[in-house]
């Protein structure tokens, strides 16, 4: 696969981690936070931990949507598609993901009219083919896919399709970076920033944070060369002592970042004064609500919701873990009340977490970790 | 989040501008281009896809550059290890070649 | 339930609620085929069901499911299918003219097989049930001689051989269904796997400890099974597992894994050491089998788990699947 496999040949990959190995102050512990879930997938997915000197510490961050949705989100959306004959679409990210009365997936063998799709055009295709019925998008994704949603409204808009309204769940990157960085608990020496986000709001967005935290942050793609040579960018930049913002994923990201889905963003969506975090609690400007001039098309508007808020177990450590301040194995309900199978956590909820992707990927290869296998 | 695929683009729909055929690795669907306005890309570019839509195109000259880069890493440490092992430039940051 | 797509949920049903109540005195290991002694003969036997949507497909349709699926049961059991009975469930409104296509499917797959259908069975259900049709085949079938499977006997060392590429059959049926607007010239890779099988049984019969065809849930859940059963690890080479271009480009956009894709195909086998490369050839001289690979090897540790390796020293566990895959775009 071209733009792929390059970015996987695995002298090249040897060849970088030993030049990290090189640039790695034995005197030094990095701590390094990878924003994206996708990162944080990869990480796992290629084993790149494997090829880290140990002093290089890999911090998964908040950029997983699915996992920071509130419950009460899920519990919202899916009672839209109860009260009326509504096809309740989502990505396949979002089947399996839990509210109080169970999942979507749960809900479908139940009777609801549940379809996963791969993009909101499909979303939309199938409104326009279902006149009889109102198919409503359950959106999630941070301003990587805000774009798409919003041009699907444009043209949802357009056409005056009216049986088609999107639930947004948007969330932005930069207030969830900066709740961390606020954190008292943060002890983080730079970012591996999220490289496809990027290819929407660039990377000026990037620059308080190596300006006034004074924290590096190098932008990166998904392969394992991407990952590993962002970290010898950092690993530069943090012997020299310097903060900047860096772009590793230049045939891709372009620093001022896509003005027509900056455009299509800013036409359909407005910020909502705060949302609630899963995990994080409430941060201001966080989210994307559809505007005024599109709530003919806002499921919040068109439908009746409960609102509820649902709390998680104070037992569950995610803020902790989101922080870095803790390692997923090291909450207390990890691999025990809490697991893929029946989550407890956001963490958990969906295979990029940091906890899912621990218990999916790598707890079992610590031979000298016994943990209780939970029962059915 | 964000799993983006760079795929080619074979063909345009001649009624939609903004309807693309893409493959990649011999898989084919239809990819939106109405994020790419201002830099439209045409049939045999190559571009990243995510929920349908072409976020960005793909630079092959950034690539290449990229693999440059990273094929030379190290090399300018290697050479300074044969120059050390010659008894030459003992503790100095000799730069090589 | 979660409990079609196999994996850990169709598993916990199995061990938990089946087998404690259906066969409390059984002690062995779920396998795929029952080996038993009926007045002095050894007879193996087993049964499945197919359900599957949409029910043709690019390379075959149900029909040839029903007969392919439980030939392989029976081989990688080690025992050749001799006669198969079936039985269908048919939704009420059903074309004729689909029903027919796949009965001929089912003739033209037996008569592939070398096997006979010598019975069978209809019921209709009301409409809305039964997507169609189902099928059940049971097949009885003679243990191959000087093959004797026992997944206690495997041990380290021991190396694990793959048929052929994985993922063709579960990618096709779900760019099949049309909910993703996917297209590829992809098939399904349904076939009875008997002749390789017969193949690598002649050539290194005893040296071949375990067998299984990975179906639902694919080659991590067969191997996953098989590392639980015998308490040891099952190591894979990452770049050595055989996948054609278009259904990695599938997984990659679809954000899959491979090795959780059902194959309807293919077989795992875990064979000793000193045999293997004269099993490999016996398998890729086979005509079907010129793609068969050495996959991997048994460790003792990660006990009990599947670690996937990579050229480059990185690695990570390969759980079982839990539910059906989905696409993903996070």
């Amino acid at each position: 696969m071209r733009f792929v496999d390059e970015f996987r040949e695995p002298e090249l990959i040897t060849k970088t981690a030993d030049e990290i190995r090189r640039l790695a102050d034995p005197k030094r512990h990095y701590r390094l936070m990878e924003v994206c879930g996708g990162h944080t997938h990869a990480i796992y997915r290629f084993g790149l931990k494997d090829i880290l000197p140990d002093n290089i510490e890999l911090i998964h961050g908040p950029g997983c949507p699915v996992c920071v949705l509130p419950m009460g989100r899920i519990d919202d959306g899916l009672s839209i598609a109860h009260d009326s004959p509504v096809i309740f679409t989502a990505f396949g990210d979002m089947m399996r993901v839990p509210g109080t009365q169970g999942s979507p997936l749960e809900h479908k063998a139940r009777g609801m009219d549940v379809r996963i799709v791969y993009s909101p055009t499909d979303a939309l295709k199938l409104a326009r083919k279902s006149p009889e019925k109102h198919v409503m998008f359950f959106a999630i994704g941070f301003e990587t896919t805000a774009p798409s949603t919003a041009l699907t409204l444009m043209r949802a808009k357009a056409e005056g399709l009216r049986n088609f309204s999107v639930f947004s769940n948007h969330v932005t990157i930069i207030p969830a970076i900066r709740a961390i960085l606020d954190s008292p608990d943060m002890r983080l020496d730079a970012f591996i920033g999220p490289g496809h986000v990027s290819t929407v709001i660039g990377c000026r967005p990037y620059e308080w944070i190596a300006k006034d935290a004074g924290k590096p942050i190098v932008v990166s793609g998904f392969e394992p060369l991407d990952m590993l040579q962002a970290i010898v960018m950092i690993l530069r930049q943090l012997n020299a002592g310097e903060a900047r913002v860096e772009n590793q994923y230049k045939r891709v990201v372009p620093w001022e970042g896509n003005r027509s889905a900056l455009k299509a963003m800013g036409e359909v969506f407005q910020l909502r004064p705060y949302f609630e975090w899963r995990g994080m609690g409430f941060i201001s400007q966080s989210a994307l609500r559809l505007r005024d001039g599109y709530a003919e098309w806002d499921s919040e508007q068109r439908f009746h919701i409960p609102g509820v808020r649902v709390t998680d177990p104070k037992a569950a450590q995610c803020g902790e873990v989101l922080k870095g301040v803790l390692q997923p194995h090291q909450c207390k309900l990890f691999g025990r009340e809490c697991t893929p199978e029946h989550p407890v956590g956001a963490l958990m909820v969906s295979s990029e977490g940091s906890c899912a992707a621990y218990f999916n990927y790598e707890h079992r290869k610590t031979a000298s970790m016994s943990l209780v296998s939970p029962t059915a | 989040m964000c799993l983006a695929i760079p795929g080619k683009i074979v063909g345009i729909s001649s009624d939609n501008q903004n309807s693309a055929l893409v493959e990649v690795a011999g898989v084919r669907r239809t990819v939106d281009l109405g994020l790419l306005e201002d830099d439209k890309p045409k049939t045999g570019d190559w571009i990243l896809i995510h929920v349908g839509f072409a976020m960005s195109k793909i630079s092959e000259q950034d690539a290449l550059d990229q693999m440059n880069t990273l094929r030379a890493l190290g090399e300018s440490e290697a050479a300074l290890e044969e120059v050390r092992g010659y008894g030459l430039g003992e503790g100095e940051n000799r730069k090589a070649g | 339930m979660a409990h079609g797509a196999g994996g850990k949920a169709s598993r916990r049903l199995i061990e938990g609620l089946f087998v404690p109540l259906l066969c409390p005195t059984s002690s062995e290991p779920l396998g795929d085929a029952a080996h038993l002694e009926i007045n002095g003969t050894w007879i193996a036997v087993t049964t499945d069901s197919f359900v599957v949507k949409p029910l043709t497909f690019p390379g075959g349709s149900i029909g040839e499911l029903a007969v392919n699926g439980t030939v392989n049961d029976l081989a990688v059991s080690g025992a050749k299918a001799e006669v198969l009975v079936c039985t269908y469930v048919l939704e009420a409104g059903l074309n004729t003219a689909v029903l027919e296509a796949e009965i001929r499917a089912m003739a033209g797959a037996a008569r592939k097989a070398g096997v006979a259908i010598v019975g069978g069975d209809t019921k209709v259900v009301e409409h809305g049930k039964a997507d169609g049709m189902y099928i059940t085949t049971t097949g009885v079938g003679s243990p191959l001689p000087g093959v004797q499977l026992a997944v206690e006997s495997v041990r380290p060392g021991d190396k694990v051989l793959l048929s052929g590429p994985i993922g063709n059959h579960g990618i096709t049926i779900l760019l099949a269904r049309g909910d993703l607007d996917l297209e590829a010239e992809l098939s399904s890779d349904t076939r009875s796997v008997f002749p390789l099988v017969e193949a690598l049984a002649r050539e290194v019969g005893p040296g071949i400890r375990w067998m299984r065809d990975p179906t639902r849930g694919g080659t991590a859940t067969s191997l996953n099974e098989l590392a639980r059963d015998c308490g040891l690890g099952i190591v894979l080479y990452g770049d050595q597992v055989p996948v054609c271009g278009v259904v990695r480009g599938a997984c990659e956009l679809l954000g899959l894994d491979p090795l959780h894709i059902a194959n309807e195909g293919q077989f795992l086998a875990v064979v000793a050491p000193e045999h293997a490369d004269a099993a490999l050839n016996a398998l890729t001289r086979t005509p079907g089998g010129e793609e068969a690979q050495i996959i991997g090897e048994v460790r003792e540790q990660p006990a009990g788990a599947v670690l996937e390796t990579t050229p480059y020293g990185g690695s990570r566990i390969v759980d079982m699947l839990v539910g059906d895959p989905l696409p993903r775009i996070c």
